[in-house]
C-alpha cells in the first residue's frame, strides 16, 4: 500500500464511503493493480458517472473527470479517440453502467474500444437512499421495492459479452486478489475490458435485507461465489443460486481506435496526390 | 521456524482514515487485530504472519504491514505522514 498511496490524493481521505463499504476496497485493489504495473499517473485518465462509486476519482491523483449520470462511457469514448495514447479507465456502478448508461455501455462493448470498465455492483442505488437498481437480484428488498423486487437482474458479464467487450472477469470485495489480478489483467487487454466487481452496501442492501454487518455481507460472497474453473467440472444442481467469479472472457478483436486511425491513414493515402481544385485527381489516385 | 528467526511484522495504522468497520478483525486469520473505541489496534502483533489480507480488505486504506528486518531502520510510521502537502502539487 504504500508505494500506492503516492496514486492517491491523500489530503481528500478519509473518504466518504460508509464504513464497511467494499468501494473502498474495490478502489484500493485498482490502485495495487496500476502500482504493479507501474504506470506513468500522467497518463492515466479516470471518468466515472454519478453515484457513490463515483466518488471514487475524486480520491485519485490521475486526470479525473466526474460526467453526468450514465455518461461516464459516453465521455471516456470521446477522451479515448482523441487522445489515444492515454489510458482510460472508467470507474462505475451498477445503476450508472446498466440503468441510466445501459445504451452506452452495449455500444462501447460493440465497437471494442480500448476502456477499462470497473462495474461496482452493490446491486441497489445507495446514494440516493437504496432504490432496487437493474441489478438488484429477484426477491430483494430495497426503498423502492417493499416487499421484493420482482424484476429479474441483468447478468452484466453475460450482457458484455454479448455485445462484443473483449475481456470480462467477475470477482468480490471478498476475493481481493483475484480482484487486482483480473484488474491487471484487463488494465493490459487492447480492447473493451469489463471487471464486474460485486460490492457490499451494508448501510442500505445489507441493512434492509437484514443481511447484518459487512462482515457478515463478505461472508455471503464467499458462500455465493463459485469460481468459475471450479465451476466448470461441478454439477448444475451444485450451482443453483451462485454466481460465478474469475475470468469469464478473454478474446481479442479489433479495437475501434486502432481501426479508426488506419481508416484515416488510408483515405490520407488516397488524397496525397490531391493538389486541390480537381476532384478527379483523388477519385484516380488508387 | 525456531523463534529467533521468526519475522517480525508492524502494523501502520492511520487511526484518522480508520471508520471501524471490523472487516480486518473478523478476517485476520491468527486474530491479530482488535477494536479499540472504535478504532483498529494490533493486539497480538507477534502472532503476525504478514499474510496482509487486513491491508488488501480494508476499504479506508488505514491498515499497513511492514515487515521489520534486524538492523534496518524503522519503516515510514504513520505519523510520518504529512497531511498538510497538497499530492496534487507533486507531479513528477
Amino acid at each position: 500500500m504504500s508505494d500506492s498511496l503516492k496514486y492517491f490524493r491523500q489530503n481528500r481521505l478519509p473518504h466518504i464511503w460508509c464504513p464497511g463499504c467494499g468501494h473502498g476496497t474495490i478502489t484500493g485493489a485498482i490502485i495495487r493493480a496500476i502500482a504493479k504495473l507501474k504506470l506513468d499517473k500522467n497518463r492515466i485518465v479516470v471518468v466515472s458517472g454519478i453515484g457513490c462509486s463515483s466518488r471514487a476519482p475524486g480520491y485519485l491523483d490521475f486526470d479525473t473527470l466526474h460526467t453526468t449520470h450514465g455518461r461516464a462511457l459516453a465521455f471516456a469514448t470521446g477522451i479515448k479517440l482523441s487522445r489515444p495514447d492515454l489510458k482510460v479507465i472508467v470507474m462505475t456502478g451498477d445503476g450508472d453502467a446498466t440503468a441510466i448508461g445501459g445504451n452506452h455501455f452495449i455500444h462501447a462493448a460493440r465497437r471494442n474500444i480500448d476502456i477499462t470498465t470497473i462495474v461496482m455492483n452493490n446491486a441497489i442505488y445507495g446514494m440516493t437512499s437504496g432504490q432496487y437498481s437493474p441489478m438488484t437480484p429477484v426477491g430483494m428488498l430495497g426503498t423502492t421495492a417493499p416487499y421484493g423486487t420482482v424484476e429479474r437482474p441483468f447478468d452484466l458479464a453475460k450482457m458484455a459479452i454479448a455485445s462484443g467487450a473483449s475481456y470480462v472477469a467477475r470477482a468480490t470485495s471478498y476475493h481481493v486478489q483475484l480482484l487486482e489480478e483480473v484488474i491487471e489483467k484487463a488494465l493490459l487487454n487492447k480492447g473493451f475490458s469489463v471487471v464486474e466487481a460485486v460490492s457490499q452496501c451494508p448501510t442500505y442492501f445489507g441493512r434492509k435485507n437484514k443481511i447484518g454487518s459487512a462482515v457478515d455481507m463478505l461472508n455471503m460472497f464467499k458462500e455465493h461465489a463459485v469460481n468459475v474453473k471450479a465451476a466448470a467440472v461441478m454439477a448444475p444442481e451444485k450451482l443453483e443460486g451462485k454466481f460465478l467469479i474469475g475470468e469469464l472472457h478473454n478474446q481479442s478483436a479489433p479495437e475501434f481506435t486502432e481501426e479508426y486511425q488506419k481508416l484515416i491513414e488510408g483515405v490520407r493515402r488516397k488524397f496525397d496526390n490531391f493538389q486541390g481544385g480537381v476532384r478527379e485527381c483523388a477519385q484516380n489516385s488508387d | 521456524m525456531s523463534e529467533q528467526n521468526k519475522r517480525r511484522f508492524e502494523h501502520v495504522i492511520r487511526e484518522r482514515w480508520c471508520k471501524g468497520c471490523n472487516i480486518c478483525v473478523a478476517f485476520c486469520p491468527k486474530q491479530v487485530l482488535e477494536l479499540k473505541n472504535g478504532k483498529v489496534f494490533a493486539a497480538r502483533p507477534e502472532s503476525c504472519i504478514g499474510c496482509k489480507l487486513c491491508e488488501l480488505r480494508c476499504p479506508d486504506f488505514a491498515i499497513e504491514i511492514h515487515e521489520v528486518i534486524e538492523g534496518k531502520a524503522e519503516g515510514r510510521d504513520a505519523a510520518h505522514l504529512d497531511f498538510s502537502v497538497s499530492p496534487e502539487a507533486e507531479h513528477d
